[in-house]
């Protein structure tokens, strides 16, 4: 059967993916950039547009990270504007399940899917650093093994808030002066190891019944928290092989849950550039990844591979001869991708040497080639080609994009990528519903006294 | 230093404060209510633009982190009122792109929500509005609520009496947080300078970090080291409102806020009321600052003062009982509430938040009859400010844009 695809717009970030020195490139913060996007991505059909969160500037080297692009609105305030200049666009926001409590979460989300028609969607988080907490009553630091056991948990919080109300507790039956059906709508008692709260939850059932809710991580906790609990996940693997493996390895994981695979969808995040030839769209992919790994950009990365200030360093030379110092404190704080390079920098140097070596790369040359390579680059149709057979191919249920100039780098691909995509059957020509959940082809969740319930017990084995 | 005598000099402005179907607790069964749209965004659409289109300087929007009730300390498990709310916050930022020129007043809950929070929700609210926010600041000092967090316990008051001495220490200590918690939103809001964001390509940075601050603020209750993850909104800082019936609310006013909200009962106690803020804004060193004092007032508005009066008594037989406020009652014509507003403001107030008793006939009277009413006296503009500099909350209310306190002089 061929699969429909799925298409999301990832609002530009603040990193070096996002080229702020291109003369196209508009403001990151002004309302009327985030209109332009979110109707963008509504003009091409798309299920929803993505913004991701982060609670605290970037640092390093103990100063504020100032290449890229520094500088976000809150993610429920952007959210309820778009909702009025959009009216099918789902609406996915990033929200910490640390610097947060499940009560407002779930107010913010529920009022969002009341004042959006249905369009909710949450991306949920942890943090776990002090450094975050910095900014927050609570503060606190949450030790990596409790990560996911604290979102686990705050989202099974949020999920009995958002079904504390049935959906018909509201009559409002003016002759009789009876608003509500029962004294005590709301109800809720929760107690856990992270939250002991009990009283009214006082957001009435959304349209949704609860927003859509994504998962982005890539561990094995963060995996089975996806299989137990997101109805989409949130991935780094935009290639067909990472793509296919990742895919049969989550959807494998459902069946313990007591899900089916079509109640979970795999979204990667993806890049793009076209042209009007493949030949002139990889010329042009060089060119971008030539703007976002500045010399500046380029130093950065390598100090933060190596764990330490390198001044006077040349990135037009040679990688540093020595090895990145191995250490808990990083000199990069607030970044997730540091993380990555943590986990063991000297092999990861070793397989920048060889890459420089194998390809005569100067250091700022090796950067370009290790962090900037785009998922989908060429002609609109090689573009739409890619992305339909990894997605009929089981790599994934559809893509997240992520444009590098904002707010109009999603135009082309709307104009050129989409109509060959609805041309061949595979995205749909129109919206044939109004809430995301239609978007994305899941079912709407009945009542919560009777619902299968299926979820919520999936969600207990999973804790 | 006595405090000087205010003279009503500026224009009059005029705010309506939103909550649910109305201030009366029955307005939910009037024939015109809505009360089955209450949690869609076209309900709340509609009341703004039908605001706007009055000219008003701004709506507030009531909130609170528990189910609405009757009582001040705890639930009351009635089923005969509205019950359930949006986040007002939220429902600001939803109507501002369908509205051009009135400002926002969204309330948050300083005892729970998080500042950094709600420092960013106002900033961005300001920018989805270019320029219309504002944030009413309240305490929340429900013991059930606090069970709602898990995280502070609350006492139960002992008597539950709003002059027992406890309830009046624990108040106090509400407001002395509330009063941290704005200086932690100004510092935040300020913590970039306005040309922070340089986009300098030759030296590859975005911005200039010189121009960003920590905040380091460190409190009782809370301690926040910044900057905002958000630049500096529009308006620098957004405007910043409470509502006080007593001196320790008034002193957080004075202190903190630019507008207040409180509830005299006559000319007499309103020059009273301003007398007291005055003077505690010298002693807060905020003598030269401009806190504008608004009137709160329960409207019922209809074309005779026979009518208004008697739906106030056909709403309060619905609702088994006199409705009772806060804020003193007004029933009548536009043309009394008009002298009632011209007296009250000699006492020194800048202007006033009228509630409407029920929605949407109160607003419909308020933006067709009073605004009128007013305008012909020539008290009150009739068009909206245009031209450069114009458009914003601050613009409306008389306030200069703040320079930024982190700014290099």
């Amino acid at each position: 059967m061929t699969k429909q695809i799925h298409l999301a717009a990832h609002f530009p970030g603040v990193n070096n993916t996002t080229v702020w020195s291109d003369p196209a490139a508009g403001s990151h913060i002004e309302f009327d950039s985030f209109a332009r996007f979110a109707q963008t991505a509504e003009r091409g059909k798309f299920d929803f547009m993505f913004l991701a969160e982060g609670l605290r500037l970037r640092e390093q080297n103990g100063l504020i990270y100032d290449l890229d692009v520094v500088g976000r609105p809150d993610t429920f305030t952007i959210l309820a504007a778009l909702a009025a200049v959009t009216d099918y666009l789902g609406l996915t926001g990033t929200i910490n399940s640390t610097f947060n409590e499940p009560y407002e979460v779930a107010r913010q989300f529920a009022s969002l899917d009341h004042l959006s028609g249905g369009r909710a969607a949450w991306n949920v988080v942890t943090s776990w650093d002090a450094f975050t907490g910095e900014n927050f009553r609570r503060a606190g630091y949450l030790a990596q093994d409790e990560r996911y056991e604290r979102a686990r948990t705050f989202l099974r919080t949020a999920t009995q808030l958002w079904d504390s109300w049935q959906g018909d507790e509201i009559i409002a039956d003016k002759r009789d002066g009876q608003f509500l059906t029962t004294p005590t709508p709301g109800a809720f008692q929760h107690k856990d190891a992270f939250f002991d709260i009990e009283g009214q939850f006082n957001v009435p059932r959304s349209p949704q019944g609860r927003p859509v809710i994504f998962q982005a991580g890539d561990s094995d906790d963060g995996r089975d928290f996806a299989a137990s609990s997101a109805d989409a996940i949130f991935t780094g693997h935009a290639t067909l092989e990472a793509g296919q493996a990742f895919y049969a390895d989550v959807k494998g994981r459902l069946l313990k849950y007591g899900r089916t695979p079509d109640q979970l969808l795999i979204l990667p995040a993806a890049t793009f550039v076209l042209g009007d030839t493949d030949a002139e769209a990889a010329d042009f992919a060089h060119e971008v990844r030539r703007a976002q790994v500045s010399p500046q950009t380029a130093l950065r990365f390598i100090e933060q591979l190596w764990n330490t200030e390198l001044p006077g360093f040349d990135v037009d030379g040679p990688l540093p001869d020595f090895d990145p110092v191995v250490s808990d404190n990083l000199i990069s704080k607030g970044r997730a991708s540091v993380r990555q390079f943590a986990k063991n920098p000297v092999e990861r140097a070793n397989e920048w040497r060889d890459r420089a070596a194998d390809g005569k790369l100067s250091a700022r040359e090796v950067v370009i080639e290790v962090t900037g390579r785009q998922s989908f680059v060429g002609s609109a149709g090689t573009v739409a080609t890619e992305i339909n057979e990894r997605v009929q191919g089981d790599a994934a249920d559809g893509y997240i994009l992520v444009p590098h100039i904002t707010p109009d780098g999603l135009a082309p691909f709307v104009d050129k990528v989409v109509p060959l995509l609805q041309e061949r059957g595979v995205f749909r020509a129109d919206y044939t519903g109004t809430t995301l959940r239609d978007h994305l082809g899941l079912a709407p969740l009945g009542r919560p006294d009777e619902a299968d319930g299926r979820h919520e017990r999936a969600a207990r084995a999973a804790s | 230093m006595a405090p000087a005598t205010h003279i009503p000099a500026g224009p009059l402005h005029l705010a309506v404060a939103l909550d649910g179907a109305g201030w009366h607790p029955a307005a939910w069964r009037e024939p015109d209510a809505e009360p089955d749209q209450l949690f869609t965004a076209a309900y709340w659409v509609n009341l703004a633009q039908q605001a706007e289109h009055g000219l008003l300087d701004f709506v507030t929007i009531e909130d609170s982190l528990d189910l609405q009730s009757d009582h001040h300390f705890r639930r009351d498990e009635r089923t005969d009122r509205v019950r359930g709310r949006l986040d007002a916050a939220l429902i600001a930022a939803r109507a501002a792109p369908r509205t051009r020129h009135i400002g926002f007043i969204p309330t948050a809950v300083t005892t729970h929500t998080e500042p950094f929070h709600t420092s960013k929700t106002i900033a961005t609210l300001d920018y989805v509005s270019t320029g219309r926010a504002g944030v009413r600041v309240q305490i929340g000092g429900r013991t059930d609520t606090a069970a709602h967090f898990g995280r502070r316990e609350i006492a139960p008051p002992s008597v539950e009496r709003l002059d027992d001495p406890d309830v009046q220490a624990l108040i106090a200590e509400h407001f002395d947080e509330a009063a941290d918690y704005v200086e932690v939103l100004r510092r935040l809001w300020d913590s970039w300078e306005d040309d922070a964001e340089i986009r300098d390509v030759a030296t590859g940075r975005f911005i200039d970090r010189d121009k960003l601050h920590y905040i380091d603020f460190e409190g009782r209750w809370f301690s926040v080291r910044g900057p905002s993850i958000t630049p500096r909104p529009p308006q620098g800082q957004p405007v910043v409102a409470a509502l006080g019936h007593a001196t320790v609310p008034y002193r957080l006013i004075a202190r903190s806020a630019d507008v207040g909200f409180v509830t005299p009962r006559d000319a007499g106690s309103a020059a009273a009321i301003v007398a007291e803020i005055r003077a505690e804004q010298a002693l807060a060193g905020r003598a030269d600052e401009t806190v504008h004092v608004f009137g709160d007032l329960v409207v019922f508005l209809d074309d005779s003062a026979a009518a208004a009066q008697r739906r106030r008594e056909r709403l309060d037989g619905l609702a088994g009982g006199t409705y009772s406020s806060d804020a003193q009652i007004f029933a009548g014509t536009a043309a009394q509430l008009a002298d009632l507003l011209l007296d009250w403001r000699e006492a020194g107030l800048a202007g006033f938040r009228l509630r409407p008793a029920a929605l949407p006939h109160d607003l419909a009277q308020i933006t067709g009859a009073l605004v009128p009413e007013l305008q012909r006296r020539g008290v009150f503009r009739t068009a909206y400010p245009a031209g450069p500099g114009s458009g914003t909350l601050r613009g409306l209310l008389g306030l200069p844009r703040p320079a930024n306190r982190y700014a290099a002089a």
